[in-house]
């Protein structure tokens, strides 16, 4: 770990104030826990929940060929999104492994609103940048916004006392940009829960006040904060990715079984070539979902057994609170990384029993 | 808070002695810091444990915590409340939540081990 003092959002003082654990999550000062994650990850999933999701990263194409850039540099067709529209998308480098995932906002034909990882949006936006042979701008706008994630079953019912801005006619995957809390914010309905829920961005000199508000209106429901350990536990019952486990510079969009937000036909981007090579040569290895049968959790990094010999190796493991169940991802030879198959994973040495399953483990009834 | 019968290591493991027999369990602090336990995996009954080296560990909902045995000796019980109620590792573990039981080989290893007064003292500095 390098000595550089950790970075700070703009709601570190609120989150040390209720009294939170505090660990260093890819140099910066996060929320792991506040109440326990499992207390947290069942708030989101019966009621609701709040996030500071500031540290996310924030970058903006500007300019008449805005959405000819951002296409280049994504994998998912920019050309279907309409304003207020967003979706999910890979950065990859040439040969096809993952800059990023990240969330491509449209706010209108000449500027798209790039929510980019933590952790990766200096190379994330020196890469866009690289590749900007067109009227385009490329802004690194990260300082500009602090994010708020509210998440479950009484997410809108909480935020919608704070907004004239109707929520309802916010449809899943669309974003509004409007008075909330009485400060200017945009509201997304997105998440990374697999719960119903927004993401409320706001100038990092409101967040303090926006997230006291939200607390409040919340309190009906219970609402509670929400750390980076819930988030987790979460996201991964829901399926969803995290950079540095399931996805990383070496791992493919199709190998990550995330073949959905790659569309080869849409013309040239970034990788394009070697996804359209790996496709007619065939993948070697495939993410796939497995729940443990023996005693013991498979976790992060943990090899993978098939027939007693090494296979593959767990992305992200853990127990699923919602569940009560230990569940985890992991890469298998592609002919094996199918439901059903008997895998065992090695626990401190020891090989476990554990099954592979559909996926997504959890999917909330709607 | 933390009981003055018993001894404790920097590791957060605690010991109590009675004649050549010892308990062995995780502090307050240590579970505090774990958060949500979810499972605890123990040696066998009639295992060797070397002062020092690995006893088991305790997995909370985020991470695999080890758990070092204080003293050296032979397992004689081991806690089977925690195979299915991990969690009274959060609620009880300066009681009903011990680990293992064991017969002390090298009795006098209990002697380097922090009182209840050191202990405190010791993660009052750490906090």
């Amino acid at each position: 770990m390098s000595e550089a003092p950790l970075l700070k959002t703009p709601l570190n003082s609120v989150h040390r104030a209720l009294g939170a654990r505090m660990v260093d999550f890819g140099g910066w000062d996060m929320p792991v826990q506040y109440s326990g994650v499992i207390d947290e990850h069942n708030a989101v999933r019966n009621s609701v929940g709040i996030f500071d999701v500031s540290h996310m990263g924030e970058i903006e194409i500007h300019g008449p060929e805005a959405a000819k850039l951002t296409d280049f540099v994504t994998t998912n067709n920019v050309a279907k999104l309409k304003q207020g529209q967003a979706h999910y998308s890979g950065l990859l480098y040439e040969h096809g492994g993952f800059v990023d995932d990240i969330l491509v906002h449209k706010i209108n034909d000449d500027h798209y609103f790039l929510c980019v990882n933590a952790s990766n949006q200096d190379k994330d936006f020196e890469h866009i940048r690289s590749h900007n042979a067109f009227d385009a701008e490329v802004d690194f706008t990260s300082s500009r916004y602090a994010q708020i994630a509210v998440q479950g079953p009484n997410a809108r019912a909480t935020l919608q006392k704070l907004t004239p801005v109707d929520l309802t006619a916010i449809k899943y995957y669309w974003f509004a940009d409007g008075e909330f809390g009485g400060v200017p914010a945009r509201i997304a309905h997105t998440g990374y829960t697999g719960e119903d829920g927004f993401e409320v961005y706001v100038t990092p000199d409101e967040a303090v006040n926006i997230w006291g508000q939200i607390v409040e209106a919340g309190a009906e429901f219970g609402i509670k904060p929400c750390g980076l350990g819930a988030r987790n536990t979460l996201r991964l019952e829901a399926k969803m990715a995290l950079y540095g486990h399931e996805i990383d510079a070496s791992i493919s969009p199709l190998e990550a079984d995330l073949g959905w937000i790659v569309k080869l036909d849409k013309g040239e981007f970034v990788g394009r070539e070697a996804l359209v090579k790996q496709k007619e040569s065939g993948l070697t290895r495939k993410l796939v979902g497995f729940e443990m049968r023996g005693r013991g959790i498979g976790r992060d990094g943990y090899e993978v057994h098939l027939d007693g010999a090494p296979a593959g190796w767990v992305t992200s493991g853990g127990p699923a609170p919602t569940l009560c169940k230990n569940i985890g991802l992991c890469y298998l030879p592609v002919e094996q990384a199918v439901p059903g198959r008997n895998i065992q994973v090695v626990v401190r040495n020891q090989p476990v029993d554990a099954v592979t399953v559909e996926t997504p483990f959890y999917k909330r009834a709607k | 808070m933390y009981p003055e019968n018993f001894r404790y290591t920097k590791e957060h493991e605690w010991v109590l002695v009675e004649g050549g027999a010892a308990t062995i369990g995780i502090t307050d602090h240590a579970q505090h810091e774990l958060g949500d336990i979810v499972y605890v995996d123990l040696p066998k009954v009639g295992a060797h444990l070397e002062k020092g080296k690995t006893l088991g560990s305790v997995e909370s909902v985020k991470a695999v915590s080890d758990v070092y045995a204080p003293v050296s000796g032979e397992v004689t019980e081991t806690n089977g409340l925690l195979a299915d109620s991990p969690e009274k590792l959060n609620e009880d573990p300066h009681g009903a939540a011990w680990l293992v039981k064991l017969t002390l080989s090298a009795p006098a290893e209990v002697e380097n081990l922090m009182t209840a007064a050191e202990y405190q003292t010791y993660v009052g500095a750490e906090n």
